[in-house]
């Protein structure tokens, strides 16, 4: 028996007392001394030229240290490649106060630095600025027919592959058709926690930058590439994120102006975003999607074409994966996937959770759902029915795939087959129309190179640590967890350090690649502990574990022992005591085994099932019920797992049923900027939610047979919802979000 | 935002004095409403007088059999008050769909008649808006207006007023008594706030320097047949789309009297007495709420984003009718019990 198993067993969160009790401690909570406090300007105009800056008026105020803006930035990298992050898609980065142009509305345009923040903000809104205006184009509507194909995208983007079969004449001959067009707006990630630094002045050109970001890895680069400086002049932190959702994979602006100040002025400084200011920058892109789907008389789909159009930046290429999902759910052998993109004078769009699958999943499910409908069949047993047993797209086997046993497990959880199929068929007590609509979707399971250290001390203690990033999904936990049990130790007796630049590389927190990334960097490190804590244990006296090898032993409940002879055993704190060393120290890293995954196609995937109430007369819609069913590999802790996955099904509510950032095209600005227009879900909008993790064995993805599942829940609950509505109403709408105008 | 002092008053007329003294000064109730628009720049105040200690937080019945709420009473204090959820539940309800406990708990009933528009660009100092600027145009007339009125807007502004409160105190005539400068006056509820006019800069009818001291309702309630019906982009924490306070009556089935009023709709809490008068000695039937519902929309008129009000405000009406007729509560309501 072990009681140092974790792997799989749902375990508290490692931070949760740090995170309840006020400890835990946030980038704009580092109070240094003699801090300067920042306050950013943004542009009203959307496109223009600065012409004015009356800076001396408010440098006249007792208190106002500097005002930052293109005109007195110091001189700095001159190359693009200088501004580009890990996670810049092609093109010039934005820099910010680089020159007097204005691209889009809330650019930063100046840095007020004070030496009370409630100065600084006073000093702000006194600040003039005049602007030369000159016409902007933000609306995607206007660009229909200027869409491009982008050149290079960011890593990670595919472009769609070639078209494969004779989609057009197949569509044309198809016994049932459906084709519809299909939008969402734009949506901003609104963590809870706004964007804020704490640049640490630390003498002589160095500094530490308290930072939220997703990769603290990224931004260190950023930093030391535009400003000059070498690593150990520029270390990042981030420790706890209030929440990213992808907004923080990117370096944003803010910590470009602390760090520019506290370098110009030599001292520590702070800037923060307001909630307003969290809309001026990377967002979810305004999308319009085109799908035409055909089938045979058996209900096998004889063509499907899918086209995306979203928008840009005027100065960077954004990409994502919308559309090639649709080449590989299902299986079809005429396929034709388009994806442009259109400039617009907005910021960069920017990942945000399942960047491009939740956009594409949300067309492609909603059109098959329509397609079912046409041509007559229940919409689970459609898909059942175009199951993809291989990767059309890559020509390859899935290295694992249980779609099935999702589309089962959730459809009886759900009691699917009580279902009746005509639409507006079903009420409840109250009079209400209630419907069941059903998706799904597929993801990535990826995996990145990432490092770790391990120390383990004479006291039993292990100490791993990992520039890994954390925004609330449970990394510390599950880290501590694998290297517990692989060096076969009480929990209690390892601590997991990250977020740090001084620990060893880790990428940034994104794509659902920390599990898989940094868990297997932490179990190589620990087995490398382990390996040396073996060598010692053999040269004990009277070792029972003389001329064992690695294969032989297991680390177990704080001992090494014979698998064969579990009683022949030594414990672990003995071993270190036994070799006069104080401590065991590891570097490790791990890289995908891209040999062993090469024949293979790697993804994870899910299903699906909602309930919604629908009031026959006044449109309102509330969500009663989901089920969601996820094969994702080995779930490592099925707590947090479980919390990622409601969290995933929130969102996909919020996004079928209110989120969109509005825009004016006349100033070329989002308007509902804050927290009381753009709506979110609160507690009274969600009802019961189940999740299952059907069991799915992939040693092929890495070691850990883990696949994330940070994005793939979200995936389908956006177009399972809008089916479910369709379903209650007979009202088929294809524009989120699902406002109750949509259903009078 | 700015710098500014601050007083707090312990007597209504300290208070009053108080803002007369200072030029620029505004009054602070709760603050859940003033705060935001000075971080937003909307209004920047250089003294706040600070209304929380006045001894104007009490709820006690008026001579007349009515009920006197304190000016200062919060919003959370008024609607689990026991005589208003017995004999005002409309009220209380009314109040306890709007905003969140954690607001409701800070907010006072004073602050929440003079809380001012959710109109986007009102608090955009970004944007052009003649509420906030006169004379520099209304920016959400051909903007994005989804949420902007349907009855009686002007050329010069098409804002609502946002709150649930002041529906239901528009439908129960409530009266507004007032404090300023020029002594003490009462203001009828229909009276207290404006349309926008030329003047959509005025949301109210109270003088420079006027202190809200309290609302008294009048002895009738209707705690019997009432509805508020909020509907709204979320089931809780958001203005409405549109609201309906709806009061009857009842002899049998015949309706003796009625009060209808819509929030979401106008510049000001818009009571229809001419519907009120088309409801009354009539059955209570669902053409009866028709042709109410009907009367209310007769001369409304719709922008780009927001002509659905004008259908929504219809079956809001009769499904408030139907359900203050039967006595039952409101549609959503199972969706918020579902979840304490
Ligand atoms: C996110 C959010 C959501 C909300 N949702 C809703 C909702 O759904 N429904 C709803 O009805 N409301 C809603 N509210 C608004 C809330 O009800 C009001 O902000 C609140 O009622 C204002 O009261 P207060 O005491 O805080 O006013 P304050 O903010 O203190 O003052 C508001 C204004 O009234 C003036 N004032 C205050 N007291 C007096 C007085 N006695 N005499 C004269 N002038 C006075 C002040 O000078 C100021 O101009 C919401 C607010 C927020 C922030
Ligand atoms: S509707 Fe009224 S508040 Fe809104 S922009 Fe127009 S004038 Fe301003």
């Amino acid at each position: 028996m072990s009681n140092t198993t974790y792997i799989g067993k749902p375990t508290s969160r490692v931070d949760g007392p740090a995170k309840v009790t006020g400890a835990a401690k946030y980038s704009a909570e580092f109070n240094v001394p003699n801090m300067a406090y920042g306050w950013v300007v943004s542009s009203p105009i959307a496109k223009g030229t600065i012409t004015k800056i009356y800076a001396d008026e408010v440098l006249a105020l007792p208190g106002v240290v500097q005002v930052f803006s293109h005109e007195n930035v110091p001189s700095l990298a001159w190359f693009d490649r200088n501004y580009k992050d890990d996670v810049a898609p092609g093109g010039s980065p934005f820099r910010p106060l680089h020159d007097n142009k204005v691209k889009f509305s809330q650019q930063p345009v100046a840095l007020v630095i004070a030496e009370t923040l409630e100065l600084a903000r006073y000093a702000s809104s006194v600040l003039r600025i005049e602007y030369e205006e000159e016409k902007h184009e933000t609306s995607i509507e206007d660009k229909r027919d200027d869409g491009f194909e982008p050149g290079r995208g960011k890593t990670g983007w595919m472009p769609p592959p070639p078209p494969r079969g004779n989609p057009d004449k197949a569509w044309e001959n198809a016994t049932h058709r459906v084709e519809a067009e299909y939008v969402h707006g734009a949506q901003h990630h609104n963590p809870m926690e706004m964007f804020g630094t704490t640049v640490e002045w630390r003498g002589e050109g160095k500094i530490t930058a308290y930072d939220k970001t997703q990769g603290v890895v990224n931004v260190q680069q950023y930093l030391t590439k535009i400003f000059g400086l070498s690593k150990d002049d520029a270390r990042v932190v981030n420790l706890f994120m209030g929440g990213g959702f992808g907004s923080g994979l990117r370096p944003q602006y803010q910590v470009f102006l602390a760090t520019l100040a506290a370098l110009e002025l030599k001292r520590s400084v702070r800037v923060t975003l307001t909630r307003q200011q969290m809309f001026s920058f990377g967002h979810r892109p305004h999308t319009l999607q085109y799908l035409k789907l055909g089938t045979n008389p058996d209900g096998t789909l004889a063509a499907l074409q899918h086209h995306a159009l979203h928008e840009t930046s005027q100065f960077e290429d954004y990409t994502e994966n919308v559309v090639n999902w649709s080449g590989m759910l299902y299986q079809c052998e005429n396929v034709k996937l388009g994806y442009q993109l259109a400039k617009l004078d907005v910021f960069t769009p920017l990942d945000m959770r399942a960047p491009g699958a939740a956009t594409g999943s949300f067309a492609l499910e909603v059109a098959m759902d329509e397609m079912a409908y046409a041509a007559g069949l229940d919409p689970l047993d459609f898909r059942i029915r175009n199951y993809a047993e291989k990767d059309q797209n890559m020509d390859k086997p899935f290295s694992s795939k249980k779609l099935r046993d999702c589309y089962h497990q959730g459809a009886a959880k759900f009691g699917w087959d009580q279902r009746n199929h005509e639409p507006r068929s079903m009420q409840d007590e109250n009079g209400m129309l209630v419907g069941w609509g059903m998706a799904g979707g597929v993801w990535d399971a990826s995996m990145q190179k990432a490092a770790a250290k391990a120390t383990l001390t004479a006291d039993g203690k292990l100490l791993v640590t990992s520039a890994a990033g954390e925004n609330g999904t449970g990394t510390y936990t599950i880290m501590t967890q694998i290297a517990a049990q692989t060096l076969g130790l009480p929990i209690e007796a390892v601590t997991f350090k990250l977020g740090d630049t001084d620990f060893p590389e880790a990428p940034v927190q994104g794509g659902s690649w920390t599990a898989a990334s940094v868990g297997t960097a932490v179990k190589n490190v620990c087995e490398a502990v382990g390996e040396k804590l073996l060598k010692f244990a053999k040269k004990m006296d009277g070792s029972p574990l003389d001329g064992a090898s690695m294969d032989d032993v297991e680390f177990v409940n704080g001992q090494i022992r014979l698998r064969k002879d579990p009683n022949q055993a030594v414990v672990i704190r003995d071993v270190l005591q036994a070799s006069g060393e104080s401590k065991i120290e590891t570097d490790s890293s791990a890289m995908p085994n891209y040999l062993k995954q090469m024949p293979y196609s790697m993804h994870s995937h899910n299903a699906v099932f909602a309930e919604v109430k629908v009031d026959p007369d006044l449109g309102t819609v509330h969500v009663t019920r989901v089920v969601n069913a996820v094969a994702a590999g080995r779930i490592l802790n099925t707590k947090t797992a479980r919390s990622q996955v409601l969290g995933s099904v929130v969102w996909g509510i919020s996004m079928a049923m209110m989120e969109e950032t509005v825009m004016d095209h006349k100033f070329g600005r989002y308007m509902n900027h804050n927290y009381a227009e753009y709506h979110v879900p609160v507690n009274a909008d969600i009802h019961d939610i189940d999740v299952i993790f059907v069991e799915e064995e992939d040693d092929i993805v890495n070691p850990l047979g883990v696949k994330g599942i940070g994005e793939v829940g979200l995936l389908g609950v956006a177009a399972a919802i809008t089916n479910a509505v369709y379903h209650a109403t007979g009202k088929r709408v294809r524009e989120l979000p699902l406002y109750l105008d949509k259903l009078l | 935002m700015n710098s500014f002092t601050y007083s707090r008053a312990t007597a209504v007329e300290d208070a009053v004095r108080e803002k007369s003294t200072h030029p620029d000064s505004a009054y602070i109730g709760g603050g859940t409403n003033l705060l935001d628009l000075m971080k937003e720049n909307v209004e920047r105040p250089v003294h706040l007088v600070g209304l929380n200690k006045l001894p104007l937080t009490t709820i006690e019945p008026t001579p007349d059999g009515g009920l006197r709420l304190g000016a200062l009473a919060t919003n959370a204090d008024t609607a689990w008050n026991e005589e208003v959820k017995s004999r005002y539940p409309l009220l209380s309800q009314a109040i306890l769909a709007g905003a969140s406990p954690q607001l409701r708990n800070m907010a006072t009933d004073g602050g929440n008649l003079m809380q001012r528009t959710r109109c986007y660009y009102f608090y955009d100092t970004a944007t052009p808006c003649n509420k906030r600027e006169p004379g520099s145009g209304c920016s959400a007339i051909g903007g994005y207006n989804r949420i902007h009125a349907i009855l009686g807007a002007s050329e010069q502004c098409i804002a609502t007023h946002p709150s649930d409160m002041c529906i239901a105190l528009a439908a129960l005539e409530a009266t507004v008594r007032v404090s300023g400068p020029n002594g003490d006056r009462t203001i009828a509820f229909e009276d207290f706030h404006r349309l926008p006019g030329n003047t959509p800069e005025r949301d109210n009818n109270l003088e420079p320097g006027e202190l809200i001291t309290g609302l008294d309702l009048p002895a009738k309630g209707f705690e019997k047949n009432f509805t508020y019906l909020k509907l709204r982009d979320r089931t809780s924490y958001a203005f409405a789309v549109i609201s309906v306070a709806a009061a009857l009556e009842l002899e049998g089935d015949t309706i003796t009297d009625a009060r209808l009023a819509l929030g979401g709709v106008a510049h000001k809490p818009w009571r229809d007495k001419e519907a009120e008068n088309l409801l009354k000695g009539q059955p209570a039937t669902a053409d009866t709420f028709r042709r109410a519902a009907a009367k209310v929309v007769e001369g409304a008129h719709g922008y780009e984003h927001n002509t659905f009000k004008i259908e929504l405000a219809k079956r809001a009406i009769v499904r408030a009718l139907k359900q203050a007729a039967e006595g039952t509560q409101q549609a959503s309501d199972v969706f918020l019990n579902s979840n304490p």
